[in-house]
């Protein structure tokens, strides 16, 4: 227990538990037949505990086996990890400069409007369109973010309402678009655009869905550690997140910090848009960004704002989208449970003194503290 | 000797009158610079306006009186109203507005704005004023139930960015409940406790386990997200006629009041639930600044350990404050359901709740100011509405972003002068 | 009333703020609780009045065992407390400060805003505390708050009134306003505490003193025992009074002129009012004044932190207005700013990276925009050397460190380059005795390699004992600059704004108390 990473995930692991012991209530209480069991439980127990026991247990086997029971499973994780981590290292990227990035959704969705876009209306040989399509999606979430970045150091206007409302602007654009002929497929009436060429598809492993994408994540992971980690950017960045002003004192432009850390945060969510579009759907639809933007932020924060806590998380939550999926189809226990899970374990890690309290774990030092209010 | 150094401690130097420093010069060119583009497209609206009449339909009551419509020529109104705008973004920018000249003159420009704009989009057609106004209010009640919440639990200074969760919440509850129950009341108590249970959970997170504020918000809107899609899923999807068919609040006309062309038929023929929205908004600007529950909601908002040190029970209030925020985020969440649609269906509240908090940032962290907000974030989307049935040319897609867009450059703008209680967001540690 | 402490005992951790302590107040008597900054003064202050729990020990008040388990019930057994740090709402009015926690209400907790304000004129008759009920506190001097603090105490009828450091932010002239009024209250039987670091006033106020060492009590002394005896009481070690600092013999030419600077707040006022003055190389020119009265605005427009709105900022001829802090910095500018936890450096950060905070994109510590930790951690540890730092190691982060060893963080980093200016704001507040020695010497050292020094200080001694010229500030004007050997009053006298000449003349017709002692102790 004495070093803080032990300590960390120990409570990591140990919120997970909570949190599936809450899904587990969730499953037992919302099933008809479960339920129906407990009205005798004072008569006739077993039945009610026999009942809880094999809805929950089916429930979370079926959602185990789905997400690492065997290599089709296990590529399953890592295709749903691969967009997660990407968005969730720009939403960790921000938070270590002092910024709430909630426009992980936003960012992701011009990363892939803008990749989709290049992906289906060039014919180009096959290395390179793929490179210039996740160039564009690297530009458009870096366009989208860095507007932020810059709106923030120029007018201070602060970034959680900032991305919240450029959610919904780059939704409703993306939405637009697809009615117009820019994005919309020939022919075609509801809102759907023409499937990325081939040529800019990034190659799967064969048999599955498990697409290059996930190789390119990683390599993204190694850029933001060596940032954050080794390079005097990350330095300035990492001394305006803990403390702006005495950055500002110390010769840094903290405004320059903002934009680059907001600049970067874009790309690597425009980055996860590119590898939806040019790893998974091929064609562009509203729903690209699905909730991958949204989970996003638990990633960064199950993940501790650090490089090598996202790639952790955003697997964790990889693995539990996979599984739900296969939950759903086995055992009709809703996908949405899995969304209920990610908060509730977000919730306990975010507050360690509860998970403590319950598990009875010796409270030592304190939390990480993000960022404060509005005035900061 | 006491005398003279009293007499020298109060100096009688002038006060200084007030200058503009140089962030504030800027902040002013800034401010201008956009008003004077707005005004600019205002122009080119006006300049590309249709030389037709255009009417605004007052009133189906008075169909063959004269208040039954406005006719205007729209090119030189649409003119002479941009003009106006000109004008005063040209004021800003070079002499800067402030005080309540300043606010009568925005306020001028932004309604000279939005009717040059009407004129250019309804110009030989009727645009329905008095279904536009209705609409506002009801796209804004649950607006300005939101962030009535958030300003009670921000002026605690407790943050709250979970007002779209206290919304999903509430909805859900209430749609399920008052159809189980058969009575809307019922749904509506449902709705509360429903807010309320989230606010506990912010709450307890907030107050006792220090939990960063904003990002306890977005974890309980997943949170509530999840857990009223699961439930719905799980047993109300299937069978709606038992779960999920509530009904709609009828309108409850107001004796007298309800008779009143236009403004009658816009606030008094409500449901109750409108008619509740009117009370709290009544009731917490009354309440935060006249009452001693609501000077002490403003102290531990501000400075919770001077609060403290006079005896006053900081987390105490602070709890007090977000709860009773539940109540009224709870409300809000019930006139989804109950209010106006009649049925819950998955994340319907599609973003109202993050509105409702740009309403309460907007609004300066003031009751009455959040409301105007609202109400202005209402009229933007019922507008887009409005503008699709009389079919113009902009897409609707785009309007659909305006509020959305004013938001970002209201923050952008505004930034500055605009101020939240100094320890919102702080968790309150004694000693 | 009369106040006991019977073996109060209060621990953080591993830490004893407060060992033991035993202490009697009299009835109407003015007691003072001397100790240097992290004596654990404050702390027993705080227990006393309910905002900390005491592990240890009991309260007596009038021979009843009283336990304060919050705020609310020390107000109610006759407790009251003026805060070094003041607990008002800024944006409330003096009326509402003063009423808040004891509203009086009008039926369904409606506010009876005219009794407040009633009450406030009451009680500034009384006790001669002119203050405007309407008034909002942001608006008001600190002076002025420092009253509402008072008053507030007052409104609740305190039998036991506790002042912690409260002559920060007085002059002089203030000073003896405040004694006036602890006096009236002793003739009415009030209890006054008064808590400070500050030998001098101390003995001008005290009926006893009881002096506190490392959460101890080293001894209760009558006022006449003499400076030096309390200064070695408060320090456990002889202490020098003086700063061994002879007049810089390496006296060079203007570095630094500034001419005409005007700042403007960002509530429109003035916050620099056309100030004019030249420091020269080999030279401290120390800036006294109140506390608001412009200091920290000049300082940071000299930085370039915030934006000047007029006039001229020269550094060995070099224009700086308009330039940012970093070209300020390269000018060579060291900087130790007043707030240093908020400006100075980066609490989570290791000693190591805050020592090269403002130098690590140069070489060595990086190249081609990489890091060289080993670098770093070389030059950590020849500072933490160089300036005594006491750390476990480099990589300790810097809030894990003593005030004083941040300070000596600060002042490594700040010093670690050649400079042509140094400007120290507020360079030892809140340090101990030996930090403040070691930061005092250092400065000094830094003025006779030929810097140019500028020293901000609300405390006249540091002021006076270090300036070879002094600057008084009064609503963001320079009064007047005058030499190092001007009285205490006659400087007194400038800060509530009166030019040197009237003020020399005032400061000789009105000897305060403080003053009379200061000049005669030279």
């Amino acid at each position: 227990m004495s070093r803080p990473w032990v300590r960390e995930l120990v409570v990591s692991f140990a919120a997970v538990i909570l949190a599936l012991v809450v899904g587990a209530v969730l499953i037992i209480v919302s099933d008809a037949d479960v339920a129906a069991t407990w009205g005798y439980f004072f008569s006739y127990p077993p039945d009610a505990l026999q009942a809880s026991w094999t809805a929950v247990s089916d429930a979370y086997t079926s959602l185990f086996l789905g997400a690492l029971g065997g290599w089709k499973p296990i590529s399953e994780t890592l295709v749903q990890a691969t967009p997660l981590i990407c968005a969730g290292l720009g939403v960790s990227l921000a938070f270590r400069a002092g910024l709430f990035n909630i426009g992980a959704q936003g960012q992701l969705i011009a990363g892939a409007l803008c990749a989709g876009w290049v992906g289906f209306s060039f014919e180009l040989p096959v290395v390179v369109h793929l490179l210039l399509a996740l160039a564009a999606g690297l530009f458009g979430g870096a366009v989208w973010g860095g507007l932020v970045g810059l709106l923030k150091a120029r007018t201070g206007a602060h970034e959680v309402i900032l991305t919240i409302m450029l959610n919904y602007v780059a939704l409703y654009l993306l939405q637009w678009l697809l009615t117009t002929d820019v994005l919309q497929r020939p022919g075609r009436n509801d809102p759907i655009s023409p499937v990325v060429e081939q040529t800019a598809q990034f190659p799967n492993w064969p048999g599955t869905r498990l697409h290059l994408g996930f190789l390119v994540a990683l390599l993204a992971v190694a850029a933001v550690w060596w940032l954050l980690a080794r390079s005097t950017t990350g330095f300035q960045l990492r001394a305006v997140g803990a403390n702006p002003e005495a950055a500002r004192t110390a010769g840094m432009s903290v405004g320059r910090a903002y934009t680059i850390a907001m600049l970067a945060a874009g790309a690597l969510a425009g980055l996860a848009g590119a590898q939806q579009v040019l790893g998974t759907d091929y064609p562009l639809t509203d729903g690209i960004a699905g909730s991958v933007g949204f989970d996003s932020i638990t990633v960064a924060l199950l993940g501790r704002a650090s490089p090598i806590g996202t790639v952790v998380a955003g697997l964790v939550f990889g693995a539990l989208n996979a599984g739900g999926l296969q939950m759903q189809l086995q055992t009709q226990t809703p996908l949405t449970l899995t969304t209920v899970l990610q908060a509730t374990i977000v919730l306990f890690i975010a507050a360690p003194a509860l998970v403590r309290a319950v598990f009875r774990i010796r409270a030592e030092g304190t939390g990480t503290v993000l960022a404060k209010g509005w005035n900061a | 000797m006491n005398d003279a150094t009293t007499t020298l401690t109060r100096e009688t130097a002038p006060v200084p009158a007030t200058l503009e420093s140089p962030d504030e010069r800027r902040r002013r060119i800034r401010m201008g610079v956009l008003a004077l583009v707005l005004a600019g497209i205002g122009v080119l609206l006006a300049a590309f306006t249709a030389p037709e009449t255009v009417t605004f339909a007052l009133s189906g009551q008075l169909a063959d009186s004269p208040l039954s419509a406005i006719k205007l020529p729209a090119l030189p109104v649409a003119l002479a109203l941009a003009a106006c705008t000109v004008a005063v973004a040209l004021a800003h920018l070079l002499r800067g507005l402030s005080g309540r000249l300043g606010v009568l003159l925005w306020a001028v420009f932004g309604l000279a704005f939005v009717v040059t704009f009407l004129c250019w989009a309804a110009a030989g057609k009727t645009f329905p004023l008095t279904n536009q106004l209705q609409g506002t209010l009801n796209l804004a009640t649950p607006l300005i139930l939101g962030a009535l919440a958030g300003v009670l639990c921000e002026r605690a200074g407790v943050i709250n960015v979970a007002i779209e969760g206290q919304f999903l919440a509430g909805a859900f509850a209430a749609a399920v409940l008052a159809t189980v129950t058969g009575s809307l009341l019922a749904g509506v108590v449902a709705a509360v406790l429903a807010g309320v249970l989230i606010a506990a959970m912010l709450a307890v997170f907030a107050i006792r386990y220090r939990v960063n504020q904003v990002v306890l918000g977005v974890v309980l809107v997943v949170f509530a997200s999840g857990i009223t899609g699961f439930l719905f899923d799980q047993f109300v999807k299937g069978e709606s006629a038992k779960f999920n068919n509530p009904g709609v609040m009828s309108a409850v006309p107001i004796p007298v009041l309800s008779s009143i062309p236009v403004i009658g038929e816009t606030f008094f023929r409500q449901t109750l639930l409108v008619y509740t929205m009117y009370a709290a908004v009544a009731i917490v600007t009354f309440v935060l600044f006249k009452t001693r529950w609501g000077l002490r909601v403003r102290a531990v908002g501000e400075h919770p350990r001077a609060a403290d040190t006079v005896g006053i029970k900081v987390l105490r209030v602070r709890y007090q404050a977000v709860l009773a925020g539940g109540v009224v985020a709870g409300l809000g969440g019930a006139f989804f359901t109950v209010g106006f649609t009649g049925g819950f269906d998955k994340d319907l509240t599609a973003g109202q709740g993050f509105i409702a908090l740009a309403a309460l940032i907007m609004g300066r962290w003031h009751p009455l100011g959040a409301t105007i907000a609202a109400l202005f974030f209402g009229f933007t989307q019922q507008l887009q509405g409005q503008l699709q049935i009389i079919e113009t040319p902009i897409p609707s897609e785009l309007l659909i972003m305006a509020p959305y867009l004013a938001t970002v450059v209201a923050v952008a703008g505004l930034v500055g002068r605009v101020r939240a209680p100094k320890a919102d967001g702080e968790p309150y540690v004694k000693g | 009333m009369k106040l006991e402490l019977r073996g109060l005992t209060k621990r953080f951790g591993s830490l004893v703020a407060n060992d033991h302590i035993d202490l009697t107040v009299e009835s109407g008597e003015i007691h003072c609780l001397l100790g240097e900054n992290g004596a654990g003064k404050s702390t027993l202050m705080n227990v006393l009045y309910g905002l900390l729990q005491p592990d240890e020990g009991s309260v007596l008040l009038d021979g009843e065992p009283l336990t304060c388990t919050s705020p609310g019930a020390a107000i109610a057994a006759g407790i009251g407390m003026v805060h070094q740090h003041f607990m008002l709402v800024p944006v409330f009015t003096v009326a509402e400060n003063v009423m808040l926690g004891r509203e009086r209400t009008r039926g369904l907790g409606v506010l009876d805003q005219r009794a407040a304000r009633t009450l406030v004129r009451e009680l500034s008759e009384r006790y001669g505390l002119a203050v405007d009920p309407d008034a909002r506190v942001e608006d008001i001097p600190v002076g002025v708050q420092q009253r509402v603090e008072i008053l507030k105490a007052l409104a609740n009828e305190a039998k036991v009134l506790i002042l912690d450091e409260p002559t920060a932010v007085l002059t002089p002239q203030e000073i003896d306003e405040l004694i006036e009024v602890m006096r009236a209250l002793k003739r009415n039987g009030t209890s006054v505490i008064f808590i400070t670091h500050k030998l001098k006033e101390v003995r001008a106020i005290a009926d006893r003193i009881t002096v506190i060492r490392r959460g101890k009590v080293v001894a209760t002394v009558a006022p006449d025992t003499s400076e030096s005896e309390l200064a070695e009481l408060m320090v456990g070690r002889p202490v020098q009074l003086q700063v061994d600092k002879r007049a810089g013999t390496n006296l060079g030419g203007a570095k630094l002129a500034v001419e005409g600077l005007d700042v403007v707040d960002p509530q429109g006022f003035l916050a620099v009012d056309g100030v004019s003055f030249e420091v020269r190389g080999g030279e401290i020119l120390g800036i006294a004044g109140v506390q608001g009265n412009g200091q920290t605005e000049l300082v940071e427009a000299l930085m370039g932190l915030t934006a000047a709105a007029s006039g001229s900022v020269k550094l060995g001829g070099r224009e700086l207005v308009g330039a940012g802090p970093r070209e300020h910095l390269e000018a060579g500018i060291g900087y130790i700013p007043e707030d240093r936890s908020h400006d100075g450096y980066v609490g989570t950060f290791s000693v190591a990276e805050n020592l090269i905070l403002d130098l690590h994109s140069r070489a060595p510590f990086s190249r081609n925009g990489t890091l060289s930790p080993a670098a770093i951690r070389a030059n950590a540890a020849q500072r933490v050397e160089e300036f005594d730092v006491r750390t476990q190691s480099v990589e300790t982060e810097v809030s894990a460190l003593s005030g004083g060893n941040q300070q000596k963080v600060v002042l490594a980093r700040e010093l670690s380059r050649p400079l042509e200016l140094l400007i120290a704001a507020q360079p030892t507040r809140g340090l101990d005795v030996g930090s403040i020695e070691f930061v005092h010497n250092r400065i000094v050292r830094e003025r006779d390699q030929g810097t140019a020094v500028l020293i901000v200080s609300t405390e006249l001694e540091e002021i006076v004992a270090l300036s070879d010229r002094i600057a008084v500030m009064y609503r963001g004007r320079i009064v007047g600059i005058v030499g190092p050997d001007t009285s205490w009053d006659q400087l007194g006298c400038m800060m509530a704004g009166i030019p040197p000449e009237e003020a020399a003349q005032q400061a000789e017709e009105n000897p305060t108390v403080l003053g009379a002692l200061e000049d005669a102790h030279e």
